[in-house]
């Protein structure tokens, strides 16, 4: 990918945050380019819609430094801001005005969006057919749509959505990643917030993992994954026999399936009696070629990546949450 | 300038939508009808026991003059009955019954009345959640997240709110007038007033006194109702900024106000409580003569009193609008 080379959207750097004497935000820093789709990956309360209200100057930060394209958030809010659209939380938008009504309200607060723009947003999360009617009558997909089209307004170069599938069935949420996708492709950076890994997994470029108001760590969704040991799932027969085989091979390190985190949906179409080995995955073919030179049946072999949940379990090792 | 229009035309469009204003003018549409209906009531009564106002007027007239002569009434009171038998003669003069009401003098009545608990009332409904609606909602996110300083936000809000406070005033002096005027007659408006008595002590001094024409003294006295209405709204404001919930910001600000209008009653003895803003929001006894809630008040006094609350008010809501994290 030759994003590295797009332009820096968002800059945070070592921003810490202190709400009365409890420091909420411990250092967080992280860039987001032009065309990718970032994920801010963490639990409830790690501090993730904390950190994205800080983007968007919704709080001040105690420390640090956040730059919306070379603007100080905090310093320069109108310069800053209008490269910015953003949901924080729900979709919150005027009840008792119809959708279209609220588009113009925000449209008013920004100059150069007319009712040209107002329509374009409309089609582009196809509103046509309701926007006219007051929002208290909206499902909250339909308010979650709204919400988009509000962002999209000022024609941003970053949009910021927290926790953007809540509430939303299975086909909405499907259909909002290959939205975002869609906006991304067209070199604007999206910033994502989830307490879900496998929606980042499937929707991000990169990702910034947040627990406790740390960074722990950033990159690409892709090498964090390659990172992460790989575990190896073999399914023999007579097991206990393959077991001392595999024992014997070197490199090859058995786990007990109950200290590692495996996608308990991949597991629960085995049966009970596999093996789990930690090894370097080009060794494979070598090792089964070994079993079966030693008459023992090679059922299944799987190769499994660690799922992010994985990762994150294992960068917070130790730490409970609190 | 031009950047702060399209933010006024956001508010008002809110306010109207939100159905305030029509909330506003639905109760003066109720209560209007009752006190005319209670002072027809009274001048109907009047009408029983005095046969012909005109008579009745005239009579009034040859017993101050009577006693105008006689030495043992005081100057003061024969300065003060010459000031009457004038306004008595000009109101035969001119066949005008004082006693009978007409529009406008309900209108002066009734503004006047109202100007204490009322008029406050309806600035209220309208004031206390100009703000704490939008983080009730939780909109206050969007607003704030868009490309404007807050501090133009909350002055669109004010602004909104001035324009309101004006609209309140007016509807009222228009719906009373419109009212009350099919009930007695659409005239009274040159109808004499007479204003500028200086209250010292127990004495009055009435060197000031002066007729003015009825529509000038409405012009005054909305003018002071007006002002007395901006300060409880900005206060209102000021609570809607610092407290989140609608209904607090409701109850603070009228238990401050019905606290005033006790305070008025029973802080003759307590001379310090002349500089909470409640006991001065009545500027219209100033005019009408009637004694002040506490001595030493004067009109001057209680313009300055209300001018520092409402300039305090203004800057802590935006000093703090401007300042606080959006946490909720």
């Amino acid at each position: 990918m030759l994003k590295d080379e797009n332009p820096v959207v968002l800059q945070v750097d070592q921003v810490k945050k202190r709400i009365g004497k409890k420091w909420i935000i411990h250092g967080v820093s992280f860039d987001v380019r032009a065309g990718e789709i970032f994920g801010f990956l963490g639990p409830n309360g790690s501090g993730k819609t904390t950190t994205i209200r800080m983007l968007v100057d919704l709080i001040k930060p105690t420390e640090g430094q956040i730059e919306l394209c070379g603007y100080n958030v905090n310093r320069d809010p109108e310069q800053a801001l209008q490269y910015v659209g953003c949901i924080v939380e729900n979709p919150e938008v005027y009840t008792y005005l119809t959708g279209w009504e609220n588009l113009e309200h925000f449209a008013r607060m920004q100059p150069g969006i007319d009712h040209v723009r107002i329509q374009e947003v409309v089609d582009i999360v196809r509103l046509e057919g309701r926007i006219h009617d007051k929002v208290k009558t909206y499902s909250l997909g339909m308010r979650q749509r709204l919400g988009i089209a509000q962002a999209l307004l000022g024609r941003p170069k970053l949009l910021i959505l927290d926790e953007p599938t809540n509430g939303l069935d299975p086909k909405g949420i499907k259909e909002l990643r290959a939205f975002i996708r869609e906006l991304a492709d067209q070199g604007m950076a999206v910033f994502v917030s989830s307490h879900l890994l496998s929606e980042i997994q499937l929707m991000c470029d990169r990702v910034a993992i947040i627990n406790q108001g740390r960074v722990l760590a950033v990159g690409e969704v892709n090498e964090l994954i390659e990172e992460g040991s790989n575990y190896v799932v073999w399914h023999l027969e007579p097991a206990q026999e393959g077991r001392v085989v595999l024992q014997a091979q070197q490199g090859i390190e058995l786990v007990h399936v109950a200290d590692i985190q495996l996608d308990e949906a991949m597991l629960a179409g085995m049966d009970s009696d596999v093996w789990v080995t930690q090894m370097d995955p080009d060794r494979i073919s070598d090792v089964v070629k070994v079993l079966v030179g030693s008459g023992i049946q090679v059922h299944s072999v799987q190769k499994m990546n660690p799922t992010l949940e994985q990762l994150f379990l294992r960068m917070t090792e130790g730490e409970s949450i609190e | 300038m031009n950047r702060i229009l399209p933010l006024v035309q956001n508010e008002t469009i809110k306010m109207m939508k939100k159905r305030r204003f029509l909330v506003v003018i639905l109760i003066l549409l109720v209560l209007i009808p009752v006190f005319t209906y209670a002072q027809m009531k009274v001048a109907q009564n009047n009408r029983e026991k005095f046969k012909d106002w005109r008579h009745t007027l005239q009579q009034q007239i040859t017993d101050n003059q009577n006693s105008l002569a006689s030495d043992r009434v005081p100057e003061e009171w024969k300065k003060f009955r010459r000031i009457m038998v004038q306004q008595w003669q000009y109101y035969l003069d001119h066949d005008v019954d004082p006693s009978s009401p007409n529009g406008v003098t309900f209108v002066k009545s009734f503004m006047e009345n109202s100007s204490s608990l009322f008029i406050p009332l309806l600035v209220m409904a309208i004031a206390s959640d100009i703000v704490s609606s939008e983080r009730t909602t939780g909109t206050i996110k969007m607003l704030l997240t868009r490309p404007v300083r807050r501090w133009r936000i909350l002055l669109s809000k004010l602004l909104t709110l001035t324009i309101f406070v004006g609209l309140i005033i007016l509807t009222t002096f228009v719906l009373s007038y419109l009212i009350s005027g099919s009930v007695f007659g659409y005239n009274g408006w040159n109808q004499p007033v007479f204003t500028g008595f200086q209250i010292t002590g127990v004495e009055v001094d009435i060197s000031g006194v002066h007729p003015v024409p009825q529509w000038l003294y409405l012009i005054m006295q909305t003018g002071l109702i007006w002002f007395s209405s901006m300060v409880v709204a900005i206060l209102a404001f000021m609570i809607s900024v610092l407290v989140r919930s609608t209904a607090a910001s409701i109850v603070t600000m009228m238990a401050a106000i019905i606290a005033g209008s006790i305070l008025t009653n029973m802080a003759s003895s307590w001379p310090s409580a002349k500089y909470l803003f409640m006991v001065n929001l009545q500027l219209t006894t100033y005019l009408a003569g009637s004694p002040p809630p506490i001595e030493g008040m004067t009109l001057p006094f209680s313009l300055m009193v209300l001018s520092i609350w409402a300039l305090a008010a203004l800057f802590i809501s935006f000093r703090v609008f401007t300042k606080q994290d959006i946490l909720n």
